[in-house]
């Protein structure tokens, strides 16, 4: 069976034109697909049942004992941890949220680990974006800024910028100017029309210093700023205060450089300088496909996007302090929960090894690193492959993924809603 | 369900004409009935007074722009906080609650149906998941078309025919209510950071104005018999001598439907600007409501501001520019390709700020100059004006002329130069307040239709019965008591069942969200349309299959369906 108009469950472009083929439940072929697309779709190799570790070696349990064990678990914990969620749909995160309202428990996605200071950054001084088909349309200049889209968003310049014609960009490659600015070159800075090296951590100079130009004080550059002459300098400026729209795209390259959120703050304050001459736009290039949905789902819940503790009956966030990294590192947590992500494989070291230390369960389809930090893992069905829910694209445009065949597993939410119903009827 | 029986209500409905009677109301399987079951749960209203359910007819609460005023704004998470109690979920915010936030501090003020005064279509699946996470009240979505390019093209070709078709596929496909338009013609200017400055300016690159595109959209709405009119949040909101625009798009307005107003104004206090600089600026209300009085097919909202802080956030892209150059606030916008933009920015609204307190005096104004309480519904525009948890205080104003000189005493004191509130003397009764926070709101949204705004029987059992006795206080020195007693109804009831008391949610919400289909020829269904595919595949980057909200969103419909005069 051929389906069409398939949304893609991979990364933040989320994609939603392919054309996937199913056999029975199994998808053998993928057109319209990056490489990323085609091995999650296609690599889909999935854990039968739910595993609980015995000693040295895993056992295999049904999912009700699993479910059962969990909630007790969750239970049992003071100061549970409940992390992920960027790889799974809405509906699971909201209950997750709910889960975690009513444990008293700190919830956390994986911003935690990528764009956290963005949002810091877009807390102190605001957002000035746009959804992508604004920028296909509309941009004559497009830049990105520590992100290499070739490797990590490889659809990204095809669908929405430098390949990607549009209503007034009739020809986006000869009419759509490029400029990368990274601390090495990448795939991407190689077909830029302008690559703009930068010294590893100076970043925040760079983007001062354009500032400066943008507000008329060419004087004040000196020759060098980071690796970076003044005249390209001048030369980025001013292709950028000449441009009719322009957009700048920028990566974790930024986020978690030295300076970090601060890095953010200052990028967003030279798109607002740029605001006051021209049109001009900045949008993080999310990583996971839902990550910018477990903000959307956390934030109408809580208030807050990422990083809340529950612990005194209210929403509370701080990051620095309620971040599950730090949480983690402090030793506090003493039951965590993984749903949808792989910590194993992105935290910290010492994290990671306390995760080892305290009951961790996972509910994930597949064998990852953080299967052997893990307790139990309570395998699912993939969401856009077997299941369907909502997603958020990296530009907020929500989508709704399909399920392409009724597999053997259940998934996220019911698995949810059973730990869920526990937790609630041992509550009152 | 064994229903309720209503007991000693002093009620006032002004949709079944009544102006304060003490009565009895029956209440079965969610409607109101002539009688009630015998098993019934009685409640002594003891004479307090009773209305049907509350209806916000222009609030922002649900969708991308508003939850990305909470995402960006942890400081007013911060301001406005409750744990977990009962059935009720934490809540955070002030300006900008959360959804379950937005819920329960409305229905406990005894409202039950909310519209959303802003989706864009593109992303109105979140503006739907919202709905469900705003459980105590119907919800509706206005659905933006200021900057549609399907609808400029059919308006540049003078098709109103294919216009009125774009907005039926439209309307249908994102499970919206009514059309909306937000400084039409500006939000594409946006697109290239511009705008236009009156309502006979181009649009660049669509050759078309602001004039024709509501002159269009008012004429297509009456083609597709839709039960609102077209909602329109005017051109140059918030400058200086804006009021000019106003008269003149009031003038622009044919009188074409019976039941309802042709065309509703929203937020009309920002719109009605003297002078022409920030330090001349002045009261222009006398006029804009002589125009409105003179003009019967247009209805109003007061877009009332009341001081301290808030959070601005509307589709108008280039207006939230412009009030960022003006505060350095922090800022975000929000284009949406081929449809709208959107901005938020936070805002102060001070008391020493002469500016401030005459917009503050000129939503009051337009209340106590509209003749016809009818045409002047209450709102803030919530949250732009200020958090909607301020009507009880706004009410209190208009019922009480001490109060409004009180507060006088507390503003700049230039301000009576520049007002005329001071001078009026009107002090608006229990009627005019239930007209203008539920009566008028249902036939301005025409969903009298589906059983709202009324407590005749077949009415939906929507009713909030206030810890106010008519007979016994005076509004106009007991403005306190006023006040306290909008702010929380005794019992708060939604679709015949008891969903909030003094102050607190009891019951989990089970809402509906209503929604519009307005039925055309085959000939004009969009979605067959070559022209109208071609450009959906060319320029959107969702695929058009991929477009429309599916069902599931709505887990409680109610489709209004009209059969257009196509
Ligand atoms: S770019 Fe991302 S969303 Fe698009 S097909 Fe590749 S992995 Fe999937
Ligand atoms: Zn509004």
């Amino acid at each position: 069976m051929k389906i069409e108009d398939v949304v893609c469950p991979f990364c933040g472009c989320l994609c939603d034109d392919l054309v996937v083929q199913v056999e029975g439940n199994r998808v053998v072929n993928v057109e319209n697909g990056c490489t990323l697309a085609n091995e999650k779709f296609m690599g889909d190799h999935r854990l039968e049942t739910p595993i609980r570790r015995s000693g040295k070696k895993w056992e295999r349990i049904s999912y009700d004992e699993a479910i059962a064990e969990t909630a007790g678990i969750l239970l049992d914990a003071d100061r549970p941890l409940l992390y992920g969620w960027s790889g799974t749909y809405g509906e699971a995160q909201t209950i997750g949220v709910h889960l975690a309202e009513v444990l008293g428990a700190v919830i956390d996605n994986t911003s935690t680990v990528c764009h956290g200071p963005s949002i810091m950054a877009i807390q102190e001084v605001g957002h000035p974006g746009c959804t992508l088909g604004q920028i296909k349309n509309r941009a004559d200049v497009v830049i990105y800024w520590a992100a290499n889209p070739i490797e990590a968003h490889p659809r990204h310049m095809s669908r929405y910028t430098t390949f990607a014609d549009g209503f007034f960009v009739k020809n986006a490659f000869r009419e759509r100017k490029v400029i990368v600015v990274d601390v090495r070159e990448t795939d991407s800075s190689q077909i830029a029309d302008e690559f703009v090296k930068v010294n590893p951590g100076g970043d925040y100079a760079i983007l001062s210093a354009l500032r400066a130009i943008v507000r008329g004080k060419r004087d004040i550059i000196p020759p060098n700023v980071e690796g970076v002459s003044r005249e390209q300098l001048f030369r980025v400026a001013e292709i950028c205060m000449a441009a009719k729209f322009g957009a700048i795209f920028f990566g974790v390259g930024l986020t978690m450089a030295s300076g970090k959120y601060k890095n953010i703050r200052n990028a967003i304050e030279l798109t607002e300088e740029l605001n006051r001459h021209t049109k001009f736009t900045i949008s993080p290039m999310r990583g996971h496909w839902n990550v910018y949905g477990s903000n959307e789902v956390f934030t109408w819940i809580t208030g807050y996007p990422y990083a809340v503790d529950f612990a005194r009956g209210i929403a509370f966030y701080n990051p620095g302090e309620t971040t599950s990294v730090d949480i983690l590192r402090r030793g506090e947590c003493d039951a965590c929960l993984v749903v949808a992500s792989d910590p194993g494989a992105h935290f910290p070291r010492a994290c990671a090894e306390h995760l080892a230390r305290i009951p961790t369960i996972q509910i994930d389809p597949h064998v990852n690193a953080t299967t052997h930090l893990s307790q139990i893992q309570i395998p699912v069905a993939v969401t856009g492959i077997d299941a369907e829910g909502t997603a958020y694209r990296m530009d907020g445009v929500p989508l709704r993924t399909r399920k392409l065949f009724q597999g053997s597993h259940p998934d996220d939410l019911e698995v949810l809603e059973k730990i869920y119903a526990i937790v609630r009827e041992a509550k009152g | 369900m064994p229903g309720i029986l209503i007991r000693n209500a002093f009620v006032i409905d002004p949709l079944s004409g009544v102006k304060g009677e003490v009565m009895d109301i029956a209440i079965r399987d969610g409607k109101i009935v002539e009688e009630a079951s015998t098993d019934a749960v009685v409640i002594d209203a003891a004479r307090c007074l009773t209305l049907p359910g509350g209806i916000d007819s222009h609030s922002h609460v649900c969708g991308t722009k508003v939850n990305f005023g909470r995402y960006m704004s942890p400081e007013d998470m911060r301001a406005g906080r409750t744990a977990r109690k009962g059935v009720m979920h934490v809540t955070s915010g002030y300006s900008v609650p959360t959804t379950f936030g937005n819920s329960y501090r409305y229905s406990t003020m005894g409202y039950t149906t909310i519209l959303e005064g802003a989706m864009a279509p593109l992303e109105a699946r979140h503006t739907h998941e919202e709905f469900t996470a705003t459980p105590h009240q119907d919800m509706l979505a206005n659905t933006l078309f200021d900057g549609n390019w399907s609808i400029m093209e059919a308006v540049k070709e003078k098709d109103v025919k294919r216009a009125a078709a774009v907005v039926a596929w439209t309307l249908s496909a994102v499970k919206g209510f009514a059309i909306k338009l937000t400084n039409p013609g500006g939000t594409e200017a946006w697109g290239w950071g511009g705008d236009v400055n009156s309502i006979h300016d181009q649009v660049p690159h669509f050759g078309v104005t602001p004039a024709e595109i509501i002159g269009t959209m008012i004429q297509a709405n009456e083609l597709l018999n839709l039960p609102h009119s077209v909602h329109l949040h005017c051109n140059n909101l918030g400058v200086p001598g804006n009021y000019q625009t106003t008269l003149e798009t009031i003038g622009l307005v044919p009188d074409l439907n019976r039941d309802r107003q042709s065309l509703y104004l929203t937020h009309v206090q920002f719109h009605s600007y003297g002078g022409s600089t920030w330090r001349d600026i002045c009261s222009k209300s006398e006029d804009v409501a002589r125009a409105v009085n003179n003009t019967p097919q247009v209805v109003m909202d007061m877009g009332q501001i009341m001081f301290g802080r808030t959070t601005t956030m509307t589709a108008d892209g280039p207006m939230e520019f412009k009030l960022y150059m003006l505060h350095h606030n922090k800022w975000s916008n929000h284009d949406v390709e081929l449809e709208t933009g959107s901005g938020i920015t936070p805002v102060y609204y001070g008391r020493k700020s002469l500016v401030n307190c005459v917009m503050w005096s000129i939503g009051l104004e337009l209340a106590l100059l509209a003749k016809n309480p009818w045409q002047c519904l209450l709102s803030t525009d919530n949250p732009n004006g200020a958090p909607f948890v301020k009507y009880p205080e706004i009410i209190a104003l208009l019922m009480s002329r001490r109060f409004r000189e009180n507060e006088r005493k507390m503003i700049d004191p230039r301000t009576e130069h520049f007002v005329p509130l001071f001078a009026i003397e009107r002090e608006l009764d229990w009627y005019e307040i239930a007209v203008m926070t539920r009566a008028a709101q249902a036939k301005a949204l025409g969903i009298t239709r589906i059983g709202k705004g009324y407590l005749a029987p077949g009415a939906e059992a929507d009713v909030a019965i206030f810890p106010l006795k008519p007979d016994e206080i005076d509004p106009s020195v007991d403005y306190q008591q006023v006040m306290a007693g909008f702010s929380r109804t005794r019992y708060t009831i939604k679709r015949g069942r008891v969903v909030a008391r003094d102050g607190e949610v009891v019951v989990e919400g089970a809402n509906s969200t209503i929604w519009t289909r307005a039925n055309v020829p085959p000939a004009y269904d969009m979605s067959s349309d070559p022209e109208f595919t071609k450009k959906f595949e060319q320029y959107y980057t969702v695929r058009m299959r991929n477009y429309p909200v599916q069902d599931i969103y709505l887990p409680r419909g109610v489709r209004i369906d009209t059969e257009a005069s196509l």
